[in-house]
């Protein structure tokens, strides 16, 4: 099995607040990301693909052709944004890393094009430490 | 229980298909067409799986795997032009994707004694990484 990462980097702020909760409870929840002014990180999404390797190129797909994709559909949006705001799908859902991970897989699953190796995996790095992924299974 | 050793070697090489035209090959690999080559620091992660020997405690001897990285890859490879000096790229293209699995290749044959190759890892650069495995025969 061939499987083929490519890793991407975007900045955006981002405030954890769930709005069915009270002010208290969220601060509690959340701690320090539910600060009301918001913070923000250097995000790095890894996206994986899997396939057969084409025998003329040697590639499982064009590396370039994946860039396009993810900067089209998610990097252009994303970066230098503040998820809340800027971001449609967070106005209701709340921009935790697990859900900008869904958010990611969701987008690219979309506009997934016809000839590409299966999307196999998304994984996001909310900073050094804290790294959410989707499992083939939940994809 | 999986044990992953990492070495590094720093090779050049040109993606181009020789049955292509040289048009061809910029449109599909780019600049990584370049005929006169160019560079990376390749970092190989290799993973092997099996249970620790009860008297070793160990799965697999470590030295002995370092030499046969040594011997199997980073000798071979490092500081060479992979598509001049290294078989089988004078014919199949260098892309990470085709020297991931050359290494499975030449690793897999090495491994016995209920240790077993379970994962090539080829990083190209720190943003573009191919994984490479087979199911075990």
């Amino acid at each position: 099995m061939t499987r083929l990462t490519r890793r991407y980097r975007f900045a955006a702020s981002h405030r954890l607040h769930a709005p069915g909760l009270t002010d208290e409870v969220n601060r509690e929840l959340y701690g320090k990301c539910n600060n009301p002014w918001g913070h923000g990180h250097n995000y790095v999404v890894e996206i994986s693909v899997t396939g057969a390797v084409e025998p003329k190129s040697g590639q499982l797909l064009n590396v370039t052709a994946l860039d396009d994709v993810v900067h089209r559909e998610v990097l252009n949006d994303f970066d230098h944004r503040d998820l809340n705001r800027d971001i449609a799908a967070f106005h209701d859902v709340v921009p935790t890393s697990e859900n900008v991970a869904v958010e990611i897989r969701r987008r690219l699953a979309t506009a997934w094009p016809a000839g590409f190796p299966e999307l196999a995996g998304v994984r996001l790095w909310e900073t050094k430490r804290n790294i959410f992924e989707l499992t083939h299974e939940e994809q | 229980m999986l044990i992953t050793r990492r070495v590094e070697f720093s090779a050049s090489h040109v993606c181009a298909n020789p049955e292509l035209s040289a048009d061809e090959n910029r449109s599909l690999y780019g600049a990584a067409a370049n005929p006169h080559g160019h560079g990376h620091n390749y970092v190989l992660e290799v993973t092997l799986r099996g249970e620790p020997d009860p008297v070793t405690g160990m799965i697999f001897d470590l030295r002995e795997l370092k030499e046969i990285l040594q011997r199997e890859v980073v000798g071979p490879m490092d500081h060479r032009f992979l598509n001049r000096e290294v078989t089988p790229f004078e014919r199949v293209v260098p892309t990470t994707e085709n020297i991931a699995a050359e290494i499975w290749r030449r690793l897999v044959p090495n491994f016995r004694d209920g240790a077993a190759l379970a994962n090539v890892r080829l990083y190209e650069t720190e943003d573009l990484f191919v994984d490479y495995s087979e199911a075990a025969s």
